[in-house]
């Protein structure tokens, strides 16, 4: 018991655990047609069946059931706060497991030459009363009852008044926001709490812009639109349900890792071994002091993200992306590149922070410039 | 008249003929084809919907009925915001201690509990109906207009349950508050902590301070108090549903002029 408990705290490990969900994610959720071979032949798509399902709930379930005989993560998972988080992760599996069965049902279907289940009926019409109105009206009462018992079930958090003086520790947002907040391990404020947040937006209001297959309107696919949906499923699924489940559940006092059975130790020592790359460069590898210059010292850094969003998009006009350029257009492509490379910067920087102990590619403290 | 089956004379139909009902509703009880398309075109609620819709379209399969929960989600907590509002003071005097007593002096009382996890629920519904709408490629032309108001109404709803967040004036609230707002401080040019703040000055006088930085501007102050609260009760109560209403608005009428609910073609 403890030793498998041991075991799920050393697994859990961002220095293991994000590595492992990249190296298995574009698996499942496959973009290209070579991947999705491989899909194939290792059976990942039999997860969005029926069968599927059940394995994929029972293991969650089981997997929260034996948690929850754990003191330290009942605790987490019971504050008020946290219980819609729990239902948001059961709700995000079912409703991933769900969509991702009609898709592939479908894509079965029109396989074997056949239209969408959609299809079938779609030319059908039904009148909005009662057919429509009454799914509703149910709709809305199992809604108004769920809200009464939860509501008699869980009392709302109340703390003590509120004390300027008195921090706690740790300091969290709101759970919506610890997405954010946990991308500021990561990034400095002004990129994670106020760029991100922006190009976020803008970036999902560019989605029908950028995605110009006509395929895939009003039924549920996967084939037809294998890119789109495994590039949203990457954001959807990873850079933000993650890591909203990391800063709610794993994340504690002075914002420490901790695994899910671990005790939230206020004393636990990280060591900050985290170095910038102009101290990898001068200090380490060319064994000398910082240059006085800023320019000079940062030269390596501005030339990294120059080559990164200046050079990298022509290059991957040429190579990668070849059929992407090709059917957007140079402005369409540019807009893509430029936000897909500031979005995967994230988890470049993860993987730098975990594995290589880099802070920052950029540092300039002085004007509060760090990247 | 008289040669009205038994079900048509029950109570009901007796009271759908008085020249009251008849007023109200017009329509009658909808039993036949031509009533059940009169009612929806005579009722200014039922009127948000089509009269006739393809039957792939009403199935829970396909549209998880997000949006539309997430609306009725939206109405719960316009009710019980409203009620809440009667005891509750937006001062740093005050809020702590009327929230204090909703939870102790009210027998039973469940307002406050409805609201907060309604607006949980809320931001879980308005997800979840964005993830339904990419999966089934709706989002794509005539639609894409549509989807750029949902984004908006998405973050509008983060804002509303951000908002709400401080006022009940606890710990757990304005440290909450402190952590997402400290985040204003470090916007390019116009916070203090941000990078570029202080390339605006003027000779030595700094324009960016921290009392005159978007933070400052977002909380009415230096640190979370008076001034926040004041702010931020606003917002919540009147600002954001001013304006998600008007989005809503373009959202319902928008779903309506771009052909109804997708399907496939």
């Amino acid at each position: 018991m403890e030793a498998v408990k041991e075991f799920i705290n050393a697994v859990s490990r961002p220095q293991i655990m994000f590595p492992m969900i990249l190296a298995v994610f574009f698996f499942v959720f496959s973009p290209t047609d070579r991947l999705l071979a491989i899909n194939k032949r290792l059976g990942l798509y039999k997860l969005w069946t029926k069968r599927g399902g059940i394995v994929l709930f029972l293991c969650l379930f089981l997997a929260f059931a034996f948690g929850l005989m754990d003191m330290n993560f009942a605790k987490i998972v019971t504050k008020p706060d946290n219980v819609p988080i729990v239902g948001l992760i059961f709700l995000i599996f079912f409703f991933v497991w769900f969509s991702m069965k009609q898709a592939w049902e479908n894509d079965a279907r029109i396989a074997a030459g056949g239209r969408p289940r959609e299809a079938e009926d779609s030319k059908e019409k039904i009148l909005v009363w009662p057919d429509l109105v009454y799914i509703e009206f149910i709709a809305l009462i199992l809604c108004t009852v769920l809200l009464i018992v939860w509501s008699i079930l869980l009392k709302a958090p109340l703390e003590e008044a509120a004390n300027p003086t008195v921090s706690p520790n740790p300091s969290k947002a709101p759970w919506y926001f610890l997405g954010l907040q946990e991308m500021l391990v990561y990034f400095d404020p002004w990129i994670a709490g106020v760029l991100f947040p922006t190009v976020i937006m803008i970036g999902m209001m560019a989605i029908p812009y950028l995605d110009t297959n006509k395929k895939g309107c009003g039924y549920y696919t996967f084939k037809d639109r294998k890119m789109a949906i495994s590039i949203f499923m990457f954001y959807w699924l990873v850079l933000w349900f993650f890591l909203i489940t990391v800063g709610t559940f794993l994340r504690g006092p002075n914002w420490n890792f901790f695994g899910p059975f671990e005790a939230w130790d206020i004393h636990k020592l990280e060591v900050l071994t985290n170095i910038n790359l102009s101290e990898l460069v001068y200090m380490v590898w060319l064994k000398q002091r910082l240059p006085e210059n800023i320019l000079l010292r940062e030269m390596g850094g501005f030339a990294v993200v120059f080559l990164y969003f200046g050079a990298m998009p022509l290059v991957l006009a040429k190579t990668l992306f070849k059929k992407v350029y090709a059917a957007l257009g140079p402005f369409r492509y540019a807009i893509f590149t430029i936000l897909l490379l500031m979005s995967i910067s994230l988890p470049i920087k993860m993987i730098l922070r975990w594995l290589f102990n880099i802070k920052y590619i950029i540092a300039i403290p002085e004007f509060f410039f760090n990247i | 008249m008289g040669e009205n089956s038994a079900g048509k004379n029950g109570f009901l139909d007796k009271l759908s003929r008085t020249q009251v009902a008849k007023a109200i509703f017009r329509t009658g009880i909808p039993r036949d084809r031509r009533q059940r398309m009169m009612i929806m075109l005579n009722n200014v609620f039922l009127h948000l919907h089509p009269v006739r819709l393809p039957k792939h379209a009403v199935r829970v399969k396909y549209t998880w009925c997000m949006g539309g929960l997430s609306f009725f989600v939206f109405l719960v907590l316009t009710v019980t915001g409203i009620l809440l509002m009667f005891y509750y003071r937006p001062t740093v005097e005050y809020a702590y201690g009327d929230i204090m007593d909703l939870k102790e002096q009210v027998p039973l009382g469940i307002m406050r509990e409805i609201h907060r996890w309604s607006a949980h629920l809320m931001v879980i519904t308005v997800w979840l109906h964005m993830f339904r709408v990419f999966m089934t490629g709706s989002y794509k032309p005539p639609r894409e207009f549509n989807w750029a108001v949902g984004v908006v109404l998405l973050v509008l709803t983060m804002l509303m349950s951000f908002t709400g967040y401080l006022l009940p004036w606890d710990q757990l609230a304005i440290w909450a508050i402190t952590v997402g707002s400290n985040m204003a401080g470090a916007t390019p040019m116009v916070g203090t902590s941000g990078p570029g703040s202080s390339l605006l000055a003027l000779g030595d006088v700094n324009f960016i301070t921290s009392s005159s930085d978007a933070r400052f501007a977002m909380i009415g102050g230096r640190f979370i108090g008076e001034a926040a609260l004041l702010r931020f009760y606003v917002l919540h109560c009147i600002g954001l549903p001013f304006i998600i209403m008007i989005f809503m608005i373009i959202h319902f009428w928008r779903i309506r002029k771009d052909g109804g609910i997708s399907g496939p073609t």
